[in-house]
């Protein structure tokens, strides 16, 4: 019963680590690509992790698990943000705003 | 099926669909037109890669590979604010992201371009 838990962990989050990159590959701006990659993969790395806690079954795999998810909840919001202040940062100076831009005076 | 049989089979396909994954975002980490598209392949590839880890701990069965994954996701975390601050930071010093050398800028500013933008 478990292996077929874990089996399906394991399906859901490699599905969902490749549409992320999908979307990295496919989506039009930085911004999108940035949405894509930081919710679709950090969800798909967590579900490997769960399946691969389930599998061993040992508390010392369990804890590290935990505390690789913890780290990526921590940290994905946080690189996503900062690349997102720069992605904006480097529109506003780049000489010529698109006509509709609500920054343009 | 045999509930071993489809976690083998589970994690054969799980093994495809991570590496097209890391290819894609290698593909757009070459081709990006900007700075940030290339950043967050980077980033894209540092997380296909912590899944990857995972699941070759579940085929081989060494636990190891979980600190491996905890330490791509730490130099991931530290390359991705690094290059994000950098970023920002070059373009506070001089404004040479536009493609201009700072003395066009200076004669830009002179010649009244700039002032539509300014404050």
């Amino acid at each position: 019963m478990i292996e077929i838990i874990a089996g399906l962990c394991v399906l859901g989050g490699s599905g969902f680590v490749f549409i992320a990159g999908l979307g990295v590959y496919n989506l039009p701006d930085a911004l999108n690509r940035m949405h894509a990659s930081t919710k679709a993969g950090t969800l798909g790395s967590i579900l490997t992790l769960i399946a691969t806690a389930l599998l061993f079954g040992e508390s010392s795999v369990t804890a590290r698990v935990i505390a690789t998810i913890a780290f990526l909840l921590l940290t994905a919001p946080i690189a996503a943000h900062m690349i997102g202040r720069a992605t904006v940062q480097m529109q506003r100076m780049r000489d010529d705003p698109p006509s509709g831009d609500p920054r343009k005076p | 099926m045999i509930p071993e049989t489809f976690l083998a089979y589970s994690i054969h396909a799980g093994f495809a669909l991570v590496m097209v994954s890391l290819v894609l975002a290698f593909v757009r980490l070459a081709r990006g037109p900007s700075f940030s598209d290339r950043v967050v392949a980077l980033d894209m590839m540092t997380v296909s890669i912590i899944a990857f880890c995972a699941l070759y701990a579940v085929k081989t069965g060494v636990s190891s590979y979980i600190d491996i994954a905890i330490t791509v996701a730490l130099i991931g975390f530290l390359a991705t604010v690094a290059l994000a601050r950098f970023a920002e930071r070059g373009i506070d010093r001089d404004r040479t992201v536009t493609g201009k050398s700072p003395a066009e800028m200076v004669a830009a500013q002179t010649m009244g371009h700039e002032e539509e933008r300014e404050p």
